[in-house]
């Protein structure tokens, strides 16, 4: 017998049997994710009216920004030369889906990100900027822009100009989280990834995680600042959870229903590492716990009265799961694509470092890094109304 | 007129803003990106230039039957005449170059054959296999077997 | 060294017959130019290669030729060689292997009447390539004769390549921190030598062959040998042509 390789089963081609794409590049779509969704969540008050989300406006927008900052993070720690990152804007190859990267990630936070975050806290920056001293009064003086113009007028442009951001913001939030889902279903090569549902997939899925995290941080920030919590704006919030989870989860089954009904021959290969391998992060976290969990949760808020603390309770609830849920989705695309042999005749399994540069630790910092820079930015731009900012 | 472009003149710096960072970017990428990219195609010439810039580590039977003609001349006769000559002695390049720089040492017969013509079921049925250990015992195939024209007797 | 006119004629002769392209080439090689080699127009060869599995005998001299002509990492491969075990005629489910990819040869494992065979491995330089069509910055590409490189100065070591080749023949160099595969020896075959797998065959189960080259045997061979590529649902337009490959092969 020749040598018995650790963690392989079955034969796997010589090159497969290491993983390329490492925890770093489950992180990365999870982070665009909430990035698109948060953005969505704003979105339904700016452009679709929906008023009673309001007070999470700007803070969802804080949440995308902090984590659009990190989202590069975990690719530059994976490339094998990040100081040649920059190449794809000098020779984007037009074939290639990640090659937008570059492009999308600066027009999202730029053009839409930062330009309407900007137009929204113009009147605020002006006003702190001229008020008090100090490091912080600076900064507010350079997003002035040297402009102090808060006319209604000026303001009114502020709103058109900001409503058309918001409008152009939301297809390049699919843009900016599709085109991941792109990258992975366009591989013919694999086909746990190969199909055309996996941008809308990807996007639904970031809908759900986004929604779930403004929510939370939302209730928990309005915990730690004593201030009660606005129900009409969660019980909003969570029906379109609700309703964007079922979304997912019917493309999700629709994924799998006709995998096993066309039963190609990719099937038996795929069926058994999601019994084995892919078991509990996929079967028991991301479908049970994580999606029908929440569905059952969030459903029961819209089908009978439920006094208030316990409704807090399953929006808590639902929304952490949903978090872990949505983060196991992208593990088993990522992951699982890579566990099993072209040949479909082995498995492998992942090793994942600890401290190592694409190991746990790493991601670990990636992951809690963007609720340090959102602490900062709701110091510096505080997202709450006037009246409530006390503690 | 005047009293829209007061009003939106803070859009306006952006605007310029965005357009500076634009110039800048298109300037350096002018100097920054490689030669005579996109001449074959989306990738940079002088790649292939690079690659074909390779050291050479095997000189070919061509090279090596230009001086050892005389092998090549009993190889020939054999049925070792379509194994190349450093399918067994290694890349020799080197030697090629400068013979005296890289002294090829002998392979070892006990390994170098085995590998080759230890009997396996996943071999052809034609070729010639035996297993060594029942074919010689243990003794060393070039006892029996000249390796240039193997056959016995021939 | 004693030698006569007349094997000083034999000599010259040889080598100005058989050697003459090799000759010059290898003089360009000698002197450090070897992208100067003459008569190499890259508009003039569409390389491809000819595997016969039928004459593999898994001794693995292409893979260890490969390494030492390539400085391939160990555990790393460009070629590698499988054996497959069919048993019973149910070749859809063979048992494969493929120990450090054949590079020690194989030991012995089958007694028994199956069909076992083996078969060698290496890019196969599609011409609808997948690899290159992921790549983001064209640091993977197909060349104008045919043969898919990487630009080991340009890769980012994104490893979109590796994930997007359905042959599994692409990894990540751990001293280059690039991708890196099979370049079919382009440093060789642009000199008019053949690639170190071919050379070091000892029974040319595997041949280059170029499809621009009116006199190259491929073109006969294709006539009249049923040949196959790997994964043809895949449309790669794989340019290594398997001959009587068979239904088991992954």
């Amino acid at each position: 017998m020749g040598t018995i390789l650790p963690g392989v089963e079955g034969y796997m081609y010589p090159n497969e049997i290491e993983l390329q794409w490492s925890i770093l590049i489950v992180l990365y779509p999870y982070i665009t994710g909430l990035v698109a969704g948060a953005f969505i969540l704003a979105s339904l008050e700016r452009v679709f009216k929906v008023d009673a989300v309001k007070p999470t406006y700007r803070l969802a927008l804080l949440v995308a920004l902090a984590f659009l900052l990190v989202a590069p993070l975990p690719l530059q720690l994976h490339l094998g030369h990040p100081e040649r990152s920059f190449e794809m804007y000098l020779t984007p190859h037009r074939s290639s889906a990640m090659a937008m990267f570059g492009f999308v990630y600066l027009w999202y936070l730029m053009i839409v990100l930062l330009m309407e975050i900007w137009l929204d806290y113009r009147k605020d920056i002006v006003e702190w900027a001229h008020s008090g001293s100090g490091f912080k009064t600076w900064i507010y003086k350079i997003l002035t822009l040297g402009s102090r113009n808060i006319s209604p007028a000026a303001l009114r442009i502020d709103d058109k100009v900001g409503y058309i951001i918001t409008l152009i913001g939301i297809p390049s939030a699919f843009l900016l989280h599709g085109y991941v889902g792109f990258i992975f279903g366009s591989v013919k090569a694999n086909p746990w990834w190969s199909t055309p549902l996996m941008p809308v997939v990807f996007i639904f899925s970031a809908m759900v995680s986004g929604i779930a995290a403004v929510m939370l941080l939302y209730m928990l920030t309005s915990k730690l600042r004593r201030v009660p919590i606005d129900m009409r704006c969660v019980d909003t919030i969570g029906q379109y959870l609700f309703y964007t989870f079922i979304i997912d989860f019917s493309l999700e089954m629709l994924d799998l229903v006709h995998r096993l009904y066309e039963a190609d021959e990719s099937l038996r290969a795929l069926d058994f590492m999601v019994h084995t391998r892919l078991y509990f992060s996929q079967v028991v976290l991301q479908i049970f716990v994580g999606t029908l969990l929440p569905i059952a949760l969030l459903g029961l808020t819209q089908v009978t009265k439920i006094a208030e603390n316990t409704r807090k309770a399953i929006y808590s609830i639902a929304g952490a799961v949903t978090l872990v849920s949505i983060l196991a989705m992208r593990w088993n695309v990522v992951i699982g694509g890579q566990l099993f042999s072209k040949s479909f005749l082995g498995y492998t399994s992942y090793k994942m470092g600890f401290a190592t540069r694409e190991g746990l630790l790493p991601a670990i910092i990636l992951i809690l890094l963007p609720f340090v820079i959102l602490y900062v930015l709701v110091k510096l731009l505080p997202p709450w109304p006037k009246s409530e900012a006390a503690a | 007129m005047k009293d829209f472009f007061r009003n939106a003149e803070h859009l306006i710096r952006v605007l310029v803003l965005l357009a500076i960072g634009l110039a800048a970017f298109l300037v350096i990428r002018r100097s920054v990106i490689p030669a005579e990219f996109g001449k074959y195609g989306h990738f940079r010439p002088g790649a292939m230039d690079d690659i074909r810039a390779r050291p050479v580590k095997f000189a070919g039977h061509a090279v090596c039957e230009a001086c050892h003609s005389d092998q090549a001349d009993v190889k020939g006769k054999g049925k070792h005449v379509n194994v190349a000559c450093e399918a067994c002695h290694g890349p020799l390049a080197k030697h090629a170059e400068d013979p005296a720089s890289l002294v090829p040492t002998l392979p070892d017969t006990a390994v170098l054959c085995a590998r080759c013509h230890e009997a396996s079921q996943a071999k052809p049925k034609s070729f010639p296999q035996v297993v060594t250990a029942e074919h010689s015992g243990g003794v060393a195939c070039n006892t029996c077997h000249k390796p240039h024209n193997p056959q016995i007797g021939g | 060294m004693e030698m006569t006119r007349r094997d000083l004629l034999k000599k010259s002769g040889k080598f100005i017959l058989l050697t003459s392209a090799a000759a010059a080439a290898w003089d360009c090689v000698l002197s450090g130019k070897a992208e100067a080699a003459p008569n190499y127009d890259v508009t003039q060869h569409w390389w491809a290669m000819i595997i016969d599995p039928e004459k593999c005998i898994g001794c693995g001299n292409c893979v260890r030729a490969c390494e030492a002509e390539n400085d391939v990492p160990p555990g790393y491969f460009r070629t590698w060689i499988e054996r497959y075990h069919v048993v019973d005629g149910d070749f859809e489910h063979p048992q494969v292997d493929s120990p450090n990819g054949g590079h020690d040869g194989f030991p012995e494992k089958y007694k028994d009447a199956a069909r076992t065979f083996f078969l060698p491995k290496l890019c196969n330089h599609c011409a609808d390539s997948p690899c290159v069509q992921v790549c983001p910055v064209g640091a993977t590409f197909v060349t104008p004769d045919g043969v898919v490189l990487v630009d080991q100065k340009y890769c980012l070591g994104c490893r979109y390549c590796i994930q997007a080749c359905p042959y599994g023949c692409r990894f990540l160099n751990p001293k280059t921190n690039t991708a890196d595969k099979c370049t079919l020896c382009y440093h060789r075959i642009t000199q008019g030598l053949t690639t170190a797998c071919c050379e070091s065959c000892p029974t040319q189960a595997r041949v280059l062959a170029d499809l621009k080259n009116p006199k190259d045997p491929i073109h006969e061979f294709l006539r009249t040998h049923s040949v196959q590529v790997l994964k043809p649902q895949m449309a790669t337009h794989a340019k290594v042509f398997y001959k009587n490959l068979d239904g088991s092969v992954r």
